[in-house]
């Protein structure tokens, strides 16, 4: 995708919020050049120890996510025998829409970040865990047993072939999962807590009735999507050189 | 160099494709397997790497039984076994790197390794210097069969084994390569086992052919080709009559 052709999507997505916000005239939807100046207004009040908290939420799980269920997919991917045992259990809990367990982790937790962290966890967990098992079982047996005639044991073998390929699928699940974790920190920070977007925006537009206020705060959630997306794909330009050479 | 001592070898829930079979290759020979699917040629060359196991019986390479794959040999398959994530130059040192890794501990590394990760004399020596930074996915298949050469050659090993390893390549890249790895065994000593289902392969590369049948195989069946690899080999009466000799024989 060329960096011309978003900016000019960013500009028609603009162009229509405006016309819509002309035509309905009304509070509740204002157009984006108030919501700009607001944006720019909250962040230098308190919007952006908001952003800090949803960040922060959103990259911990992200990076206790990864740090866990990676060792163990790349565990399964190469073990038949575990993968087996493990494989009915995972089938049954992958499936799960995860936000339902807001209430319980809630419960659980208590209030602070463990909640949240833990709820975004559990969605990245199983979708890291399954791409890296099964990235790591599709290797070509070939491709092992090539690997294998270089001397390579499984120390090597682990090193240089199952970590390289788990890469990809761990950049994968992260970019399908992105939005899906956010839209459940939004769910997640409407619970027990006076910090995060999530809060920020409700709070605004529920109570405060700042409809402005509720929208930059929007724009901050899209903003922390986009951004998390944008690097993910970045980071697949950078680890996985492969898949874009052609 | 190479002995099969009474070896038998059972698939888990399979036939038994060797039994009691015994065959010998002396350093520096050059022997193409030859037979039709299912007869047991890649599981031979899988047993010679020490990647799998006899059922019973053993496999001895310079006397010793082959109990794990054995650094000194070389094994290039058909279908490359090149990383598609690393660079044609990654992939050629693959197996410097993973010496390196261990060091020199006489298992997975010789003993008297140096460590070491210059591969370019070996890209240059089969022309991949140019195509070096690109990924397999983006080079000829011909240029993968060399870097699986050249990453195998890199480690220096006496023993060469390959299965089909130039089945899926056009005719022209076929022999050029056919004749790229006679030249490389005449230079550097090799032993080399090919495995193949090709009888004018067999016949171009094999100064001694192996035929193997439906399985089981009790006996080596041998045939002498003494005149395989020399200059214009493939296009002299002798090599066609070789041809047709194999070909009774599998008939």
């Amino acid at each position: 995708m060329k960096r011309r052709d978003l900016l000019v999507a960013i500009l028609v997505l603009l162009l229509l919020w405006e016309l819509a916000a002309l035509l309905f005239q009304r509070p509740i939807l204002p157009t984006p050049l108030v919501v700009l100046r607001t944006f720019i207004v909250e962040m230098g009040d308190d919007l952006w120890q908001h952003f800090l908290a949803s960040l922060w939420r959103v990259l911990a799980s992200t990076l206790l996510s990864i740090a866990l269920a990676a060792p163990a997919g790349l565990i399964l991917g190469q073990s038949q025998r575990l993968n087996r045992f493990f494989s009915p259990l995972i089938y049954l809990l992958y499936p799960i829409p995860k936000v339902v367990f807001v209430p319980v982790v809630l419960l659980f937790l208590g209030i602070g970040d463990a909640p949240k962290i833990a709820i975004i966890f559990l969605i990245l967990f199983f979708q890291i865990l399954v791409l890296v098992r099964d990235q790591a079982a599709g290797l070509r047996p070939e491709l092992i047993q090539s690997v294998r005639s270089l001397g390579a044991g499984r120390r090597a073998l682990f090193r240089f072939v199952y970590l390289p390929a788990s890469l990809p699928a761990i950049l994968t699940a992260l970019r399908q999962s992105v939005g899906t974790a956010v839209a459940v920190l939004y769910i997640a920070e409407l619970f027990a807590t006076q910090k995060g977007l999530g809060y920020y925006i409700y709070l605004n537009g529920t109570t405060l009735f700042n409809y402005p206020a509720m929208y930059a705060g929007i724009v901050a959630m899209s903003l922390l999507g986009l951004g998390l997306y944008f690097s993910v794909d970045w980071l697949e330009k950078r680890v996985a050189p492969w898949q874009y050479a052609r | 160099m190479i002995c099969l001592d009474a070896l038998t070898y059972r698939y888990a829930q399979g036939p038994t494709v060797f039994e009691q079979y015994s065959w010998m290759a002396q350093r520096g020979q050059a022997w193409a397997v030859l037979g039709p699917s299912g007869c047991g040629k890649t599981t031979l060359l899988y047993l010679l790497a020490g990647l799998q196991s006899p059922t019973s019986g053993q496999v001895l390479i310079d006397g010793q039984p082959l109990v794990r794959p054995r650094p000194h040999t070389g094994l290039i398959l058909q279908e490359y076994g090149l990383l598609p994530w690393a660079t044609v130059r990654n992939n050629a040192v693959l197996g410097l790197r993973v010496r390196n890794f261990y060091g020199p501990d006489g298992k997975h590394t010789p003993e008297d390794y140096r460590p070491e990760l210059d591969v370019d004399p070996w890209l240059e020596r089969l022309g991949l210097l140019g195509v070096a930074g690109k990924y397999p996915g983006q080079i000829s298949g011909g240029q993968r069969q060399r870097t699986a050469i050249a990453r195998t050659l890199a480690l220096k090993p006496d023993l060469l084994l390959m299965d089909e390893p130039f089945s899926s390549l056009d005719a022209p890249t076929r022999e050029s390569l056919q004749d790229l790895v006679l030249e490389l065994h005449r230079e550097q000593a090799l032993t080399m086992v090919i495995v193949t289902h090709s009888i004018e392969e067999a016949a171009v590369l094999g100064r001694k052919i192996l035929l193997l049948g439906q399985p089981p195989n009790n006996q080596p069946v041998v045939i002498d080709n003494p005149e395989a690899g020399e200059h214009e080999y493939r296009r002299t009466p002798a090599y066609l009559a070789m041809c047709r000799e194999l070909r009774a024989n599998l008939d």
